[in-house]
C-alpha cells in the first residue's frame, strides 16, 4: 500500500528552483531517505510534505487524500526538526503532551500515553525536567516522543542526527531503527550523510539540484549507480573512461587509454547495452580491488591491471593505495586482514597487480559529468581527471 | 614576576570596584541615615528618631501625591506596555518594507531631551486648550514610556525561534493557540521587563510631569521639589528612604512574578 505519493512536485523560490518535478511513491511502513548535498532540495521537499511550504506545482497525496494545500496542523504527519525545537518554557512531560492537549484528550489518558511514550524513548525518569537541562541526544528522544504520541501516519525526520557527535549518532541511528520497527509507521528521513542513509533506509532517493537522480534500496544504488552523480555521492569510486570494443550477452569489452600512450582491456557489466565503438564511463569501487605484488592466476571473470604504487595512506580500518597505471590514478582500499597475499607489506614505488571480479566494473549509462557542479568536481580529484581525459 | 603583576591587577580591580560602589551608594546611605536624624536641618547627628516617618504618614498632601503617582504609574505602564506589545508584534514581519523607518521613528524619542519633550507637550496641550491635570500627565507618561516598551519587547521578539511555531503547527496547533501557549509565554520576560521599566520611569519622572501637570495635580517628584524649595527636607528624607525600599522590593519580586506568570500560562 502506498502512503505518500508525490506527483510532479516543484517548488520555486523566485528564480531559484529548489525542487524540480519530483514524482515518487513511498510505501506504508517504509523507512525512506532523501539523500543529497546541501541545497539539493531534500529539505524543501520534506517541508512540503509537512505543510510548511506550498508546492509551486504538482500534488502530494497521503493515502487517498490530496494534502497539497492543507495547513500543517491538519495533516496526519509529524516532524522531527533538526534543532529539535522543544518548547523551552515547558517541562518534558508538557512538551510530549502538547499534541494531546490540543485535541482535548482526557487528563488520565494524557498521563498514560505520555508515560508510554517516554518509556519508548527511555526518558521516563526525566519527565519534570526542562529542555535546557538535558543533553542533545535526550532532546532528540523527547522530540521523537512528542511527534509519535500523535500517532501520525508518517514521521518526517529532517537531519535529526546532525547536531550529535559521532558515537551518539551511531547509537541513535540504531535506536531510530528500533523505534521504527516498534511503531510500524512510515518514516521519511532527510540527510546529507550517506552512511546514515545507507544504514537506516529500506529505500532511498539520491537528490541533486532539485531532482531525484536515482531511487532504490541502498545496496542497489551503491552497487549499480545509474549516474555519475549517484556513484560519486555515495561511497568512493574510481571513474575511468573507455571505448566499447565488443558486446556480449552479460558483459562488454572495453579498451581504455591510460593517458601514457598505452591502452588496456577490461571486461565490464552493464544494465543497458551501449553501441559498439561508443565511449562510456565506468565506476570501480576502491574496496572491490585486490592488490598484490605477485601476478594472480588468470581467470575468465577477473580483470587484471599492472601498476605502480604512488602513495600509501594508513586510515586505521583500512589502507588506501594510490596506484598509477599509465597516467591514471586508481584508488584501492585494502583492509588489514591478517592473511596477506604477500609476505611483506607493500611499499612506495613498488610494482603491483590490481585484480577484481569483472562484474565490479560497472558501466554508468548516464555519461554526463556536466551534472556535477564545479565545486563537486574539485572535491573529487578523480573526477576532474576523468573530465580532462574526456575533453582531450 | 607574573604572579606579582597579577596580584597588582587584582588590587587595582578591588580599588576600582570599591570606588564605584562608593559613588553609587554613599549618597543613598547618607539619605537613609539622615531620615532617622532628630533634627529639622541637616547638620550633624542629633539622635535617632522615627518622628519624621510618623509625620510623613500624617501628611495628607504627601498621601495625595503618592496616590496620584501610583495611579499614573500603573495606568501608563498598562497602556504603554500593551501598545508596546502590539507595536512590536506589528513590526515583527521582516518583509515589511517600512519596518526600519518606523523603528527609527519609535527609537528617536529616547534621545530627545526630557525638557524638549516636556515643553512640546505643554505647548500641544496649550494649543489644543486641554485643561492640564491627571489626563495630560497620563498622556505625557504614556508618550515617553512607549519607546522603551517597544524596544524591550521587540528585542525579545528578535531572538524568538520561529521553528517553535512550526513545531507547534506540526503538532496540530492553530495560530491562536500557538500565540497564547508558545509565543506569549516566551515573550513574557520581555513584557515584564518593559512594564517594570515603564513603571520606574513613570514614578520618578519630574521634568515632563512638571510641564504637563498644571496646578492642583502633584505627583511625588513634583511635591518633593516644591517642599524642598520651601526648605523642609526632613520628611523628604524619610519619603525617599521608603521609595528606595519599595524599588528594591520591586526588583526582588520581579523574578518571582515572571516565574508565576510563565507557569500559569
Amino acid at each position: 500500500m502506498e502512503d505518500i505519493v508525490l506527483e510532479n512536485v516543484s517548488k520555486d523560490f523566485g528564480v531559484f528552483t529548489a525542487v524540480d518535478g519530483v514524482s515518487l511513491t513511498i510505501h506504508s511502513g517504509e523507512l525512506f531517505s532523501f539523500l543529497g548535498p546541501s541545497g539539493c532540495g531534500k529539505t524543501t521537499l520534506l517541508r512540503m510534505i509537512a505543510g510548511f511550504e506550498t508546492p509551486s506545482g504538482g500534488t502530494i497525496r497521503l493515502g487517498n487524500q490530496d494534502i497539497t494545500d492543507l495547513p500543517p496542523y491538519k495533516r496526519e504527519v509529524n516532524t522531527i526538526f533538526q534543532n529539535y525545537s522543544l518548547f523551552p518554557h515547558m517541562t518534558l512531560f508538557d512538551n510530549v503532551a502538547f499534541g494531546l492537549r490540543i485535541k482535548k484528550t482526557p487528563k488520565a489518558e494524557i498521563k498514560d500515553r505520555v508515560r508510554e511514550m517516554l518509556n519508548l524513548v527511555k526518558m521516563e525518569d526525566q519527565a519534570n525536567k526542562y529542555p535546557d537541562q538535558i543533553s542533545g541526544g535526550q532532546k532528540q528522544r523527547i522530540a521523537i516522543a512528542r511527534a509519535l504520541i500523535n500517532k501520525p501516519r508518517v514521521l518526517l525526520l529532517d537531519e535529526p542526527l546532525a547536531a550529535l557527535d559521532l558515537k551518539l549518532r551511531q547509537h541513535m541511528l540504531i535506536e531510530l531503527m528500533n523505534i521504527h520497527d516498534a511503531v510500524g509507521i512510515t518514516f521519511i528521513y532527510v540527510t546529507h550523510d550517506q552512511g546514515e542513509a545507507m544504514g537506516i533506509s529500506d529505500r532511498l532517493a539520491v537528490m541533486n539540484q532539485g531532482k531525484i537522480v536515482q531511487e532504490g534500496p541502498p545496496d542497489d544504488i551503491y552497487e549499480r549507480p545509474l549516474s555519475i552523480f549517484s556513484a560519486y555521492f555515495i561511497g568512493e569510486t574510481n571513474f575511468i573512461t573507455g571505448q566499447v570494443k565488443a558486446l556480449y550477452d552479460d558483459y562488454l569489452e572495453l579498451v581504455c587509454d591510460d593517458g601514457g600512450g598505452k591502452s588496456f582491456e577490461l571486461d565490464c557489466s552493464f544494465q543497458h547495452a551501449p553501441a559498439v565503438g561508443s565511449r562510456v564511463t565506468f565506476s570501480l569501487r576502491p574496496e572491490k580491488i585486490a592488490i598484490s605484488r605477485n601476478k594472480p592466476r588468470a581467470q575468465d571473470d577477473i580483470n587484471m591491471l599492472k601498476g605502480q604504487i604512488e602513495d600509501i595512506l594508513y586510515l586505521g580500518s583500512h589502507t588506501q593505495y594510490i596506484v598509477r597505471v599509465g597516467k591514471l590514478k586508481i584508488r584501492v582500499f585494502s583492509q588489514h586482514k591478517r592473511v596477506y597475499f604477500d609476505d611483506k607489506a607493500l611499499d612506495w614505488e613498488e610494482k603491483v597487480w590490481l585484480f577484481w571480479h569483472d562484474t565490479d566494473t560497472w558501466m554508468i549509462e548516464n555519461d554526463a559529468l556536466e551534472q556535477l557542479t564545479e565545486a563537486q568536481l574539485s572535491e573529487s580529484g578523480q573526477l576532474s581527471r576523468a573530465l580532462k581525459r574526456r575533453g582531450s | 614576576m607574573r604572579v606579582f603583576s597579577r596580584k597588582w591587577y587584582k588590587g587595582l580591580n578591588l580599588t576600582a570596584f570599591s570606588l564605584v560602589m562608593a559613588f553609587l551608594y554613599i549618597p543613598i546611605l547618607i539619605l537613609i541615615i539622615f531620615s532617622f536624624n532628630n533634627s529639622r536641618i541637616i547638620a550633624g547627628w542629633q539622635g535617632f528618631t522615627f518622628k519624621y516617618y510618623v509625620l510623613l504618614f500624617q501628611n495628607t498632601a504627601i498621601k495625595e501625591a503618592f496616590r496620584n503617582t501610583m495611579l499614573i504609574a500603573l495606568l501608563s505602564t498598562l497602556i504603554s506596555t500593551t501598545l508596546g506589545i502590539l507595536t512590536a508584534l506589528a513590526l515583527e514581519n521582516k518583509h515589511f518594507s517600512g519596518r526600519k523607518g518606523l523603528l527609527a521613528l519609535i527609537y528617536t524619542p529616547l534621545v530627545i531631551p526630557d525638557i524638549l519633550m516636556g515643553v512640546s507637550l505643554a505647548l500641544l496641550f496649550n494649543f489644543t486648550r486641554v485643561n492640564t491635570g491627571m489626563i495630560t500627565v497620563l498622556i505625557a507618561h504614556v508618550t515617553f514610556c512607549i519607546s522603551y516598551t517597544v524596544i524591550v519587547v521587540q528585542s525579545r521578539l528578535e531572538g524568538f525561534d520561529y521553528s517553535l511555531v512550526e513545531a507547534a503547527q506540526d503538532l496540530g496547533a492553530r495560530p491562536s493557540y500557538i500565540f497564547w501557549k508558545i509565543k506569549f509565554p516566551l515573550m513574557m520576560p520581555g513584557i515584564i521587563a518593559a512594564a517594570l521599566l515603564a513603571f520606574t520611569l513613570s514614578i520618578d519622572d519630574f521634568i515632563i510631569t512638571f510641564f504637563t501637570s498644571g496646578r492642583g495635580f502633584d505627583t511625588l517628584p513634583i511635591y518633593v521639589e516644591g517642599t524642598i524649595r520651601r526648605g523642609t527636607v526632613t520628611t523628604i528624607n524619610s519619603l525617599s528612604t521608603l521609595m528606595i525600599a519599595f524599588t528594591l522590593f520591586l526588583v526582588v519580586i520581579t523574578k518571582r512574578i515572571r516565574k508565576i506568570l510563565v507557569s500559569a500560562l
